[in-house]
């Protein structure tokens, strides 16, 4: 799950991470309000989970309560890049002397966590890493020994930030890092991380990734939930507990395994069509679950044909065509189905399939992948 | 012969009390695989429909020589059972919970890397390993894998994903084709045992002639396998990546399945295994047809 700006810094806020005093505030009276409390000169930031957003004119400075009313006006409900702007963030505005880059990550690779540190900050790393990839240090850390200061100091000395800076910088990264391990972290990044002209550092930024999997240790985390921006397919697949992602194309997709669910993207897009979703119901596909996923897909507009790719291993397959049948039942499509079904008992389930008196125009069998892919893309219209 | 397991493989079962545990541990028995214990706190003395369950792994060892752990548990039990297990002298570790923190999981393989170098993990979020007519440990149906026939040509699948090892299981069945072992090596960002592992095994195997792998998107364990594969690997090759339509910074349900930075997609991944020799199909039912070819010409 990604955090908005805000949100991450009320995160790092938990782990002792300096940072602008500020609110959040969904209208320009609220945007008046924080400020206000903030003191001026304050920044008002959109918050939303895209780079670019200074660029867009989605980050200004404002002086007094006129040119707050004025700025905030103009940044709710700003489009950036497809991000409509529904909260601001208002904090009191730094005195930016200098301007780094910090960030910890898992290293796959490697299996080590890694820090990227950089005295060049206020620009895309990605950016840093083709001009000047010397200006990053590396720095690969073994999980169960952790960051020490002293690694923290020479990782700050071997990035040439300012001496003023380096005692402070490092301080900071030993408590990113509690942030990033204890507070699970995928990506915890601060960018521009500043030093200000009184010589403190302070977190101008924030991105934090949380890894969805240390949510039951994270009581605190459901917040950030509740503000997670969904399409109204998404919010529906995750009320049924649904491995669901929302796509743009016309043939809706149910498969079993994330693996076989993949795969069925590919092979749909492999005969020209477009897939109009991910969705994978898991090992157990009765009837139940097949309702659930039936009526996802149905609320997608776009969807033109349903291809449903099923291997059985050990759900056999005639008791999940028992519950395809039965889930065709309950749910009133508003496209035909395509089915593959393969694996244990195949055939059975086939057969059950074939005599469930369902028509034809509704449901129609294939016996591989790559036939039944075909027969949906065909009737949902090449992409 | 086989890889990692093989008939030998005496099978204890972390969690055999519990609903996943029992149903996979009992099906594991049924296909012959020597589960001789099962392990729950508390629960000492009781029995599994005949196996009999300890306190810790340290005594179902010691009752029963051990060597290979499978652990059913919840994604908050599996760190402690996993270092647990190693402690214990096991030998082979297949983890099979889904959902265990990424920060958990770098801790584990760092401290198997330190304090257990002789304990291989397998997953988490993995299916297990099945060495057919030998050795089923997790959750694979073993009814749907090709015993492997003494002259060969014998297949060793190793993969990322479930559902499409059993297609891939599936299909050599069809066209009568062996499988030594097939392994499953899980979708989670830091797995026990990489691609690389599998291939140099397969490699040295003399039961195994030619591999089939099953990647997908995320991270790059597919470029260093086909690293590998340029440098160590004589025996025929066929692959699939999944996720070539998979949109970049979304979790295709693995949770190491994502595209970030534009790195880990499928077409670097199938470009690196082609440079190194490998025939890559477009789907999983093509990669096994390229397999088909490979043994024909054999």
């Amino acid at each position: 799950m990604d955090l908005f700006e805000y949100q991450g810094k009320q995160y790092f806020a938990r782990y002792d991470i300096a940072v602008s005093a500020g609110g959040v505030a969904l209208t320009i009276d609220e945007a008046v309000a924080q400020a206000e409390l903030a003191k001026y000169p304050v920044v008002i930031k959109a918050q939303v989970q895209v780079g670019g957003r200074g660029k867009a004119g989605g980050i200004k400075l404002a002086n007094n309560a006129e040119e707050v009313r004025l700025h905030a006006k103009n940044i709710l409900g700003m489009n950036i890049k497809g991000h409509i702007v529904k909260r601001v963030w208002v904090e009191h505005a730094s005195d930016i002397a200098e301007e780094y880059y910090a960030s910890f990550t898992l290293d796959r690779s490697a299996k080590r966590h890694l820090l990227m540190l950089s005295a060049q900050g206020g620009v895309e790393i990605e950016h840093v890493a083709v001009v000047d990839p010397t200006a990053i240090v590396k720095l690969h850390i073994n999980p169960v020994e952790g960051l020490t200061l002293d690694a923290a100091k020479r990782a700050v000395v071997d990035a040439r930030i300012t001496e003023k800076a380096q005692d402070g910088v490092a301080a900071m990264l030993v408590k990113l890092y509690e942030c990033f391990t204890k507070g699970d972290c995928d990506l915890a990044e601060i960018n521009p991380l500043i030093l200000k002209s009184n010589g403190e550092v302070h977190a101008l930024d924030a991105k934090v990734t949380l890894d969805d999997n240390a949510a039951f240790r994270h009581p605190e985390w459901d917040e950030y939930r509740a503000t997670e921006e969904l399409d109204e397919r998404e919010s529906l697949a995750r009320e049924k507990n649904l491995q669901y992602i929302g796509l743009d194309g016309s043939v809706g997709i149910i498969a079993n395994g994330a693996g076989l669910a993949m795969s069925t993207l590919d092979v749909v897009n492999q005969v020209g069509g477009k897939a109009a979703n991910f969705l994978d119901i898991g090992g157990g596909a009765n009837a139940e679950l097949m309702t659930a996923a039936l009526e996802v897909i149905n609320s997608d507009i776009n969807v033109k044909s349903i291809f449903i790719n099923i291997f059985g291993g050990i759900t056999r397959g005639d008791e999940v065509a028992k519950g395809i049948v039965e889930a065709i039942k309950r749910v009133k499509l508003r496209a035909p189905i395509v089915i593959r079904l393969d694996g244990t008992n195949a055939t059975e389930g086939r057969a059950i399939i074939a005599t469930a008196g369902i028509a034809e125009s509704q449901l129609i069998s294939r016996a591989t992948m790559l036939e039944a892919a075909r027969s949906a893309v065909e009737i949902a219209g090449k992409k | 012969m086989a890889i990692f397991v093989n008939e030998k493989t005496k099978v204890l079962v972390q969690g055999l009390t519990g609903g996943q545990g029992r149903f996979h541990g009992l099906r594991n028995r049924d296909y012959g695989t020597q589960v001789v214990a099962g392990v729950t706190p508390g629960k000492a003395g009781q029995d599994v429909e005949g196996i009999k369950i300890y306190d810790t792994v340290e005594s179902a060892v010691a009752a029963t020589g051990a060597t290979a752990s499978f652990i059913a548990v919840p994604p908050k039990a599996a760190p402690a059972a996993i270092l647990e297990a190693a402690r214990a002298g096991i030998g082979f570790v297949v983890c099979i919970t889904e959902g265990v923190p990424a920060q958990d999981e770098a801790r584990v393989f760092a401290t198997l890397q330190r304090d257990f170098p002789k304990t291989r993990l397998l997953g988490p979020n993995c299916p297990g390993i099945i060495s057919p007519g030998k050795c089923n440990i997790g959750i694979t149906a073993g009814e749907i894998a090709a015993l492997p026939t003494a002259k060969g040509p014998n297949v060793g699948i190793v993969s990322r994903s479930g559902t499409l090892t059993y297609q891939a299981l599936y299909e050599l069945k069809q066209r009568n084709i062996g499988v030594s072992t097939c392994v499953g090596i899980g979708g989670d960002p830091v797995p026990g045992t990489s691609f690389v592992d599998c291939l140099a095994e397969f490699q040295s195997d003399p039961e195994t002639h030619a591999i089939i792998m099953i990647g997908e998107i995320g991270g790059t364990a597919e470029e260093e396998a086909a690293e590998f594969i340029m440098t160590h690997v004589t025996k025929p090759m066929s692959a699939y990546i999944a996720g070539v339509t998979a949109p970049a910074g979304k979790k295709m349900g693995h949770a190491g399945a994502i595209v970030s930075g534009g790195k880990g997609t499928a077409q670097g991944k199938m470009d690196a295994l082609r440079s190194a020799g490998v025939k890559v199909g477009l789907n999983p039912t093509e990669a096994c047809e390229l397999m088909v070819q490979i043994i024909a010409s054999m």
